[in-house]
C-alpha cells in the first residue's frame, strides 16, 4: 500500500468568470459540503475553501481520478455542467499542490496580491473542518505549515505593505493623512463603480459614515442605502465639507464642482482638519489648485495611478523574495511527506516481529493470558525490548541519508529482506 | 568616574544610532528591537554618568556647559522613554537617537572642568530651576523633531513625489498629536521654569527680573510657544503652521540655551 495522493480541485479569478465562481461558492457555508464529501469512501481527509474569488477542495485519496469525478459531482454536480467543469477546474497533486496551497495562503495567488484577508479566511475554512474532524495526520500538518508559511512571507518580505489598485492606493493615502481612519467620514459625489470601490474599500478600514450626493437624489439614496448612509444633492456640497474628512468624486460632469475658493471658505469653520480630496473623474471634478491650501490634499486619477505604478515595481521584487521562500518550505514538506511513505512498512514489520516472538514465547511457555500478572508484565516488557532490538537496524537503514539509494528504493529493500509483501507472512519461513 | 562613563554612553548611543538608521533604511523589526535596548542602556549609562558626575562635584551637574548639553540630552532621551511606553509613532526613534548622539557629542568638545559655585549660587533652587527648564526643553525638543517629520511627511504627499520618507514615516494625523501632546507638556513644564527661575533671582540678586539676554529670549521663546498654542485652540492652527513655528521656537530655544552665552553678555553667563 502507497501513500495517498494530496489532490487540489479549485476554481479561481484566474481562470474562471465571475459568473461561474458564483455558481461554485458555497454560499450556505462550509457545514454541508463537507458533510457531503464525508459520505463519500474513496477520499480520506478533506477540506474545503470558498471565497469571493475561489473555491478550493483538498483532499487526499488513493485513487486520483475516480475520486476527483466524486468529489466534483457532489460538490458542484447540481450547478453547471460537467463540461464546463472541465473546462474550468485545475488540479494539482502532492508536491504541486502544496505549493499551491502555499501559494494561496502567502496571498501571491490572490487578486490583489499581498492582501492579508485571504489568510483568515483559509483559517476560518480550516477551523469548519477540524470541527467536523474532516483534516487527519496530512492535511493538519499541510494547513498548519501554510499558516506558518504566509506568516514567514509576510514578515519577511514586505509583500503586503504595497497597494496596487486605484481605490486601494486611495486608502493607502487617506491612512498617511488621517492615521487611522475610524471614526472619519467619506463623500460619494457622483457614483462609479470606481468610487464605489473605494467607498468600499474605505468602510473596510472602519470609515464611520458615508455621504453621497449625486445629481440625480433617487441613485444617491439608492447608493446611500448600500452603506447604511445618507443622501444629498449636489448643491448642499460645499456645506457638506464641513462634515466629511475624504470626498471621491467621479461626476459625469464637465465643468469643475468645486474651486479652490468653496474649500477656502469652509477650512476656517472646520478648524483646519485635514480633507483629502480623491478626484477620479475625467474630465477632472476639481480644481487642482485646492492641493496648495494648508491641511487639503487632492489627488487626481493620473496621481493614483503613479502611487500604483510605484507599488507594483515595490511589489514584484517583493514577490520574488516569496516565491523563493516558498520552494524552500515546498522542499521541506516533500521531505516530510517521503518520510511519512515509510510509516507503513514501519508499523508493519514492528508487528510482524513481535507477532514472531510471541508464537515463540508461547510456545515454549504457554498462553501469556494463563501466567500471573507480573510475569505476564515481565514478558510484555522483554518483547518490546526484543522488538526494538530486531527493528533498529532497518529503521536505521531507512532514515540513512544515502546517496545511492533513495527512499522508495530502500522501503523496497527493507520489505523484500523481511518478506512484508508476501501474502499471510508464512511463519514456518521466519522462524 | 564619571567620565568613564560619559565616553560609554557616547559609543552605545553611536551603536544605537547606527541600528536605528539601518532600521529606517532596512524595516527589519529585528533591528528596530535591537536598536531600542541598545538605546536602553546607553540612556541608562548616561544616567549613571550624571548621577557620578553629580557626586564628583558636589552640586546638581547643570552648571558648566559640558554639564548642561549632557543634562540636556538626557532630558530628550528621557521624555522620549517616557511616552514611548505608551504610545508608538512609527520611526520616531531614528531621529531622537539622532539628535540625542549630536547633542553628547557637542558635550564631549566643550571643557569637562567642573566650575565651583560661587555662594550666592548654591541654593535649592539650582536642581529645580535647572532641571525644570531642560525637561521642558526636552519636550520641546521632541515637538521639533516631530514638526520637522512632518513637514517631510507633507511635503511627498502634496508633491506626490514619494521618495525615502513617504512609507517610512507615521501618518501626519500622528506626527500632529505628537507635536500637540509634547507642546502641551513643554509649554507648562517651561513656564514652570520661568517662575522658578525668577524666584531664584529674587532670592540671589534680589530682584524677579532683570531683563539680561537671557532672561528676554526665554521670554521671547515663551512668547512664541504661547502664540503656537493658542492659535491651535482658538483657530485651530494644525499641520504645517503648528510644526513650522514649533521648529522656530526650538531654535529660539537653543539660542537662549547657548547663542546667549557666546554672543551676548549678561548676569547669567557664568551659568552654562
Amino acid at each position: 500500500m502507497s501513500r495517498d495522493a494530496i489532490v487540489l480541485l479549485g476554481v479561481n479569478h484566474k481562470k474562471t468568470p465571475l459568473a461561474v465562481r458564483e455558481k461554485l461558492a458555497l454560499s450556505a457555508g462550509y457545514e454541508e459540503p463537507l458533510r457531503a464529501l464525508g459520505q463519500l469512501n474513496l477520499i480520506r481527509e478533506y477540506y474545503l475553501l470558498s471565497t469571493c474569488n475561489r473555491v478550493e477542495v483538498l483532499f487526499t485519496c488513493q485513487h486520483v481520478e475516480q475520486a476527483q469525478q466524486l468529489v466534483m459531482a457532489t460538490l458542484f454536480g447540481s450547478s453547471i455542467t460537467g463540461d464546463e467543469l472541465a473546462r474550468y477546474v485545475y488540479r494539482y497533486e502532492n508536491i504541486e499542490a502544496v505549493e499551491h496551497l502555499f501559494l494561496v495562503a502567502a496571498s501571491l495567488d490572490s487578486m490583489i496580491v499581498g492582501e492579508a484577508q485571504i489568510l483568515g479566511q483559509l483559517k476560518e475554512a480550516y477551523r469548519h473542518a477540524a470541527r467536523m474532524k474532516t483534516t487527519g495526520f496530512v492535511l493538519n500538518k499541510l494547513l498548519h505549515k501554510s499558516f506558518s508559511v504566509a506568516k514567514r512571507v509576510r514578515t519577511e518580505t514586505r509583500i503586503g505593505a504595497h497597494a496596487v489598485s486605484i481605490s486601494y492606493a486611495a486608502v493607502e493615502l487617506a491612512r498617511k493623512i488621517f492615521g487611522e481612519l475610524a471614526g472619519k467620514k467619506v463623500m460619494l459625489v457622483g457614483a462609479g463603480e470606481m468610487a464605489e470601490l473605494a467607498a468600499e474599500h474605505l468602510v473596510g478600514q472602519g470609515v464611520e459614515e458615508v455621504v453621497v450626493a449625486n445629481r440625480t437624489l433617487q441613485r444617491a439614496v439608492n447608493l446611500a442605502r448600500c452603506y447604511n448612509g445618507r443622501a444629498v444633492s449636489l448643491e448642499e456640497l460645499v456645506c457638506q465639507l464641513l462634515h466629511v474628512d475624504i470626498i471621491i468624486s467621479s461626476t459625469g460632469s464637465p465643468d469643475l464642482i468645486l474651486t479652490k475658493a468653496d474649500v477656502r471658505s469652509v477650512m476656517r469653520e472646520r478648524r483646519n482638519r485635514p480633507l483629502f480630496f480623491i478626484d477620479i473623474a475625467v474630465p477632472r471634478d476639481l480644481d487642482p489648485a485646492i492641493n496648495t491650501l494648508d491641511n487639503v490634499y487632492l489627488y487626481d486619477v493620473d496621481d493614483l495611478m503613479h502611487v500604483v505604478e510605484m507599488n507594483k515595481t515595490e511589489r514584484d521584487k517583493e514577490a520574488i523574495k516569496a516565491q523563493r521562500i516558498i520552494a524552500e518550505e515546498k522542499l521541506k514538506f516533500d521531505k516530510w511527506l517521503t518520510n511519512i511513505e515509510s510509516t507503513p512498512t514501519i508499523v508493519q514489520l514492528r508487528s510482524t516481529i513481535e507477532q514472531h516472538i510471541r508464537y515463540e514465547v508461547e510456545k515454549t511457555m504457554g498462553r501469556m493470558e494463563d501466567m500471573d500478572a507480573s510475569t505476564q508484565q515481565s514478558l510484555e516488557k522483554m518483547i518490546g525490548a526484543i522488538t526494538g532490538k530486531v527493528l533498529y537496524p532497518p529503521l536505521h537503514f531507512l532514515k540513512s541519508e544515502s546517496h545511492r539509494s533513495n527512499l522508495p528504493e530502500r522501503i523496497k529493500t527493507v520489505r523484500e529482506l523481511f518478506l512484508l509483501d508476501r501474502q499471510n507472512n508464512d511463519d514456518q519461513e521466519m522462524s | 568616574m564619571s567620565f568613564l562613563l560619559f565616553q560609554g554612553s557616547v559609543v552605545v548611543y553611536i551603536c544605537s544610532t547606527a541600528a536605528y538608521i539601518v532600521f529606517f533604511l532596512t524595516r527589519k523589526t529585528h533591528i528596530r528591537r535591537i536598536s531600542r535596548l541598545i538605546f536602553i542602556v546607553a540612556f541608562l549609562l548616561h544616567t549613571a554618568n550624571i548621577i557620578a558626575r553629580a557626586v564628583e562635584t558636589g552640586h546638581t551637574p547643570i552648571v558648566s556647559h559640558h554639564e548642561t548639553i549632557t543634562f540636556f540630552s538626557w532630558s530628550v532621551a528621557c521624555c522620549y522613554l517616557s511616552f514611548r511606553w505608551r504610545y508608538t509613532v512609527k520611526n520616531l526613534g531614528v531621529f531622537i537617537s539622532t539628535l540625542v548622539l549630536a547633542l553628547m557629542l557637542v558635550a564631549a568638545f566643550s571643557s569637562r572642568t567642573v566650575i565651583s559655585l560661587p555662594p550666592m549660587m548654591q541654593s535649592w533652587w539650582l536642581p529645580i530651576h535647572a532641571s525644570v527648564t531642560l525637561f521642558a526643553d526636552g519636550f520641546l525638543a521632541i515637538a521639533c523633531i516631530g514638526g520637522i517629520m512632518y513637514l517631510l511627511q507633507e511635503r511627498e504627499l502634496k508633491q506626490k513625489r514619494f521618495g525615502l520618507f513617504y512609507s517610512r514615516l507615521p501618518s501626519l494625523e500622528s506626527l500632529d498629536k505628537l507635536n500637540h501632546h509634547c507642546l502641551s507638556i513643554g509649554f507648562p513644564l517651561y513656564t514652570l521654569g520661568l517662575i522658578t527661575g525668577s524666584l531664584w533671582a529674587k532670592q540671589a540678586w534680589g530682584a524677579y527680573w532683570h531683563w539680561d539676554p537671557k532672561e528676554t529670549w526665554s521670554l521671547v521663546t515663551w512668547f512664541l510657544y504661547a502664540a503656537t498654542i493658542h492659535q491651535r485652540f482658538t483657530v485651530g492652527w494644525r499641520g504645517r503652521r503648528v510644526a513650522i513655528l514649533s521648529i522656530i521656537a526650538f531654535l529660539s530655544v537653543l539660542f537662549t540655551l547657548w547663542g546667549i552665552s557666546f554672543l551676548l553678555e549678561g548676569i547669567h553667563t557664568y551659568v552654562a
